[in-house]
């Protein structure tokens, strides 16, 4: 080492480890790498230990390393340069990728691992392999440390006061419990209120969709307006209240949508078994909420020979010829239904909003 | 001394006129570290962390935290006029636009990935081991945390690409938000701004992502490190070992050299798998909105277990008083998760509190050593697979041609009663294994020779242990521990117990975890059990020729003298040389 150990060398704390006293000299041959005793295991050398051939083989090998991460590097500025992003290229095993990050990926991994793989071998066959002894010491502190602890915390405690002035102990713990209370009620406007008004409270907001009566049925997707014959029976369509494209308009409409999104399916009208209310289908057509009343993911896996309905996230199903009831799986609540009838011009309406809350539960849902 | 050196000696000078850094130098650059592949584990978790630093600072510059919709007009094709989120849309420029960028995508979650599944791996070597015994339940603690800090991070990060599935993630996330009694209406409100959707959530959830909980996870790093440093790491029983002093090699230049280099090497594989490997291809599911969704939608694997225990929990429901309270996602999605974090870290304290252990452990168990504690973790990890098989129902069903029923019914009972079992068989094993470890402590091995003396006697020949593996059994000594004793109603002096009550739960308790565990030989019985050993295979001598070994003295840089041919400690070349070992 330079200057840590010759500048101020009286300085030095010894810690028994540091030099050799002269007396000692039988036993610098028995102490290991950092200048530690030796543990007392066997050792058996390495190749590069006792042949200097071996030795140099493994330099070069290291300095090997380090030359291939160089390479990678002009490779990889190479192929950042070079390669047209858009390109793909097959490679066994992997298939057609894109050919930039490929070479991207190769050429940056392979430059960084050999860098590693060059310091772990330099590590493992040229510096020492002697397995070294240290001594543990208990943290704990001394006895005495801890009598001065605690003397100074009671000297502490006697010049503030802290135990004598009761009324300034009291009013100080009562104001620290207080003084949380504004950095809770700043977080009250994390629901902003817009146009300075907080206008309809979370109950209403997840009680109502953008459905009410006589409002057209669209498809979701194309938007148009669906009639009785455009569902087979056996068929399944997802659909919107004709206004959807409208609330775009305004902002986006991912709050009314992830609201008023409906399935609509067909069945024989003798398959019915129950519906949620008289004559809510439309010649065996029905009008389900789409939204999962488990955890709220929409759902369109319908199996039309059993009428069932499965949740792709969480596998609830539901049984549409059955008033949507639940018939396996972790949902709780059936699958709230769409009242439905044809306008005067034949198209597909709802005859009235949906009668009780869309999709997951909340506290005060009742 | 070259040049570079003088500068470095000076700047060295320089700052330790200011800090004092050359005392800490001095110290612990020698610092000894014990060498096991398992504890690089931990190292790998750390590595994968600052490649996650890295490489998310990199996607910080192209990202936009935004729900504004815009229309996408980049260069993939497929979604070129698609309406979207400027989150997505931004993901996408990303993933096609920006040169490296996809390859730095996948290089942060494919490192997210293994950051977690790093740690979770850690967790267990350190709970197998007992590592986490005193002085070092505070670090134990602190792991816990990292995990919990671990899965939010990823969760988060998962969500912020705004693409079909981790909208539908966020989705759930909020119906579970909802679920929560009393407060979760608005608690959802307030966190997405108002109703499902909203256009806020991505923006705050960024913050989350890239301060909040990176800034948490870098100072618990910092402490759990400092402590690792402070406490010395544990080490695995061997020859040398002790409870008091620590076998390995020094920091400089081993260790610097092992552990530099191996971050050098993750970081390297991580950006291979990253250019080689696809991962979360966003372009194929599309835009976020809440009316669509994709079969077979699977969170990223450490989320899998939570989504398992909400596809198997029965629908519980129920209104009270006007008011509804959703067990079905409230027990499986809060109260488990919440119960299996909180026993997790406070296990060390439940452990020294049956076992009344209060000694330090800087030796670590062999896990069929503590059969109690052993099967306990067999037995969390049975529950948490259960679940996890749980989280993928949906995808095990269609492979397997199996009905998605059965499956929940079976993981609904399974999950109940298979890690009672898993607990049971893991103890077991255990106990055996501690049988055979005290045979061969005291009759060495089995060496399957019949051996015929003069005087006509048959005897089976057995052979003595290893210095090595005597050493390593022989800690079933350090590692066992009787049963409590029974505590008394009244003590000695007539005075009368007020904590009987307690005390006669914790002497169940500690009987429980210890009385069945094998009792190991005392030393002297080893010893005896050894040496006769040793005679039997005295006897034997005679049969054998030995093989005249080819020594030689090697000289060593290091310092010390190697034997070649069969490995020689130390102490017994020195001696040879006449010398003794202090």
């Amino acid at each position: 080492m330079s200057d840590l150990t010759t500048r101020d060398s009286a300085s030095t704390p010894d810690h028994g480890h540091g030099d050799v006293p002269a007396d000692d000299l039988a036993r610098p041959l028995y102490r290991g790498p950092g200048g530690l005793p030796a543990a007392d295991v066997p050792h058996r050398p390495r190749r590069s230990d006792i042949d200097p051939k071996a030795a140099r083989r493994v330099e070069r090998q290291v300095a090997a390393l380090f030359l291939v991460s160089m390479l990678m590097v002009v490779l990889f500025v190479a192929a950042y340069v070079a390669i047209d992003p858009q390109a793909e290229i097959y490679i066994p095993l992997f298939g057609e990728v894109g050919f930039q990050n490929f070479a991207l990926g190769l050429t940056f991994g392979l430059g960084v691992f050999c860098i590693g793989a060059g310091a772990i071998q330099w590590a493992k066959k040229l510096m020492p392999d002697v397995e070294v002894v240290q001594e543990r010491h208990s943290l704990a502190s001394t006895p005495h440390e801890d009598v001065e602890a605690a003397e100074q915390y009671e000297r502490g405690k006697e010049e503030s006061g802290f135990a004598q002035y009761k009324i300034i102990r009291r009013t100080l713990i009562a104001a620290l419990a207080l003084f949380p209370i504004p950095l809770v009620v700043l977080l009250r406007d994390l629901w902003t209120p817009k146009n300075g008004s907080f206008g309809p409270s979370p109950v209403e907001l997840l009680s109502e969709t953008a459905w009410t009566t006589d409002m057209p049925i669209v498809t979701d997707g194309t938007y148009v307006k669906l009639r009785p014959e455009d569902i087979p029976v056996g068929g399944l369509v997802s659909a919107l209240p004709e206004n959807i494209m409208e609330i775009q308009e305004e902002e986006h409409n991912l709050n009314a949508r992830g609201k008023a999104a409906i399935i609509l399916v067909r069945m024989e009208p003798d398959e019915i078994r129950a519906q949620q209310g008289d004559g809510w289908d439309y010649q065996g057509i029905l009008a389900y909420s789409k939204i999962c009343t488990h955890v709220g993911c929409p759902i369109a896996l319908y199996e039309h020979r059993t009428h069932h309905l499965l949740c792709p996230c969480h596998q609830s199903t539901f049984d549409l010829a059955d008033a949507g009831n639940v018939v396996f799986g972790p949902a709780a609540r059936r699958m709230p239904q769409l009242p439905i009838g044809v306008d005067e011009e034949g198209f597909l309406v709802a005859k009235a909003p949906f009668a009780e809350p869309v999709g997951p539960s909340f506290w005060e849902r009742g | 001394m070259s040049t570079t050196e003088k500068v470095g000696g000076k700047v060295a000078t320089y700052v330790d006129d200011r800090v004092g850094s050359n005392r800490f130098l001095g110290r612990n650059l020698k610092k000894v570290f014990p060498d096991h592949w398992s504890f690089m584990l931990g190292e790998i978790a750390l590595y994968s962390f600052i490649i996650v630093l890295l490489t998310g600072v990199f996607l910080t510059l192209f990202y936009k935290p935004s729900m504004v919709e815009v229309v996408y007009n980049g260069s993939y094709v497929p979604l070129k006029g698609i309406y979207m989120s400027e989150a997505y849309a931004s993901t996408l420029d990303i993933s096609f636009d920006v040169r490296g960028g996809l390859l730095i995508r996948q290089m942060h979650h494919w490192a997210a990935l293994l950051f977690i599944a790093a740690m979770a791996v850690h967790m267990f070597r350190v709970f197998f081991t007992g590592a986490f015994r005193k002085p070092r339940e505070f670090n134990w603690v602190i792991g816990i945390g990292l995990i919990t800090l671990g899965l939010g991070a990823g969760f988060s990060g998962y969500s912020l690409p705004d693409d079909l599935l981790s909208g539908t993630g966020l989705q759930i996330a909020r119906g579970i938000v909802q679920a929560i009694p009393v407060v979760g209406t608005w608690g959802a409100f307030l966190l997405f701004d108002g109703q499902f959707p909203g256009t806020e959530f991505i923006s705050r959830l960024y913050g989350v992502h890239i301060l909040l909980i990176p800034g948490l996870i870098l100072a618990l790093v910092t402490v759990h490190l400092m402590m690792v440093w402070t406490q010395k790491h544990t080490q695995f029983p061997g020859e040398g070992r002790t409870n008091d002093n620590v076998v390995g090699y020094p920091l400089m230049p081993i260790y610097m050299a092992k552990a530099g280099g191996f971050f050098f090497v993750v970081f390297g594989v991580t950006a291979l798998i990253g250019g080689l490997v696809t991962i979360n291809p966003i372009w194929i599911f599309g835009p976020y909105t809440p009316d669509q969704v994709g079969a077979g939608s699977q969170p990223d694997w450490y989320i899998g277990w939570l989504d398992g225990a909400l596809r198997i929990f029965p629908n519980i429901e129920m209104v009270i008083f006007g008011y509804t309270i959703s067990w079905n996602i409230f027990i499986p999605a809060v109260i488990v998760p919440g119960i299996v974090f909180t026993v997790a870290a406070l296990y060390p304290f439940l452990e020294a509190w049956v076992t009344g252990d209060k000694r330090d452990h800087n030796l670590l168990d062999r896990p069929r050593n503590a059969p109690t504690r052993t099967g306990i973790g067999v037995m969390a990890i049975t529950f948490y697979l259960l679940l996890f098989i749980g989280g993928g129902n949906d995808i095990i069903a269609i492979t397997f041609d199996l009905s998605i029923n059965s499956i929940i019914w079976f993981l609904r009972i399974a999950v109940i009663v298979l890690p009672p079992i898993a607990f049971l068989v893991t103890r077991r094993i255990c106990i055996g294994l501690q049988r055979k470890d005290r045979e061969k402590l005291l009759h060495g091995y089995e060496s399957g020779r019949i051996l015929r003396l003069p005087h006509g006697e048959f005897i089976e020949v057995h052979e003595p242990l290893t210095p090595k593996e005597r050493a390593v059994l022989e800690s079933a000594i350090e590692s066992y521990r009787a049963p409590l004793p029974a505590p008394e109603k009244v003590d000695a002096n007539g005075v009368k117990n007020k904590r009987y009550r307690i005390d006669v739960i914790r002497y169940k308790l500690s009987r429980w975890f210890y009385a069945d565990d094998i009792v190991p030989p005392s030393r002297a019985e080893i010893e005896a059990g050894q040496a006769h050993v040793s005679h039997d295979a005295a006897l034997e001598a005679p049969l054998h020729e030995h093989d005249v070994k080819d020594t030689v003295m090697v000289p060593f840089h290091g310092g010390i003298l190697h034997t070649e041919g069969e490995p020689a400690t130390n102490r017994e070349q020195l001696e040879e040389r006449g010398g003794t070992l202090q």
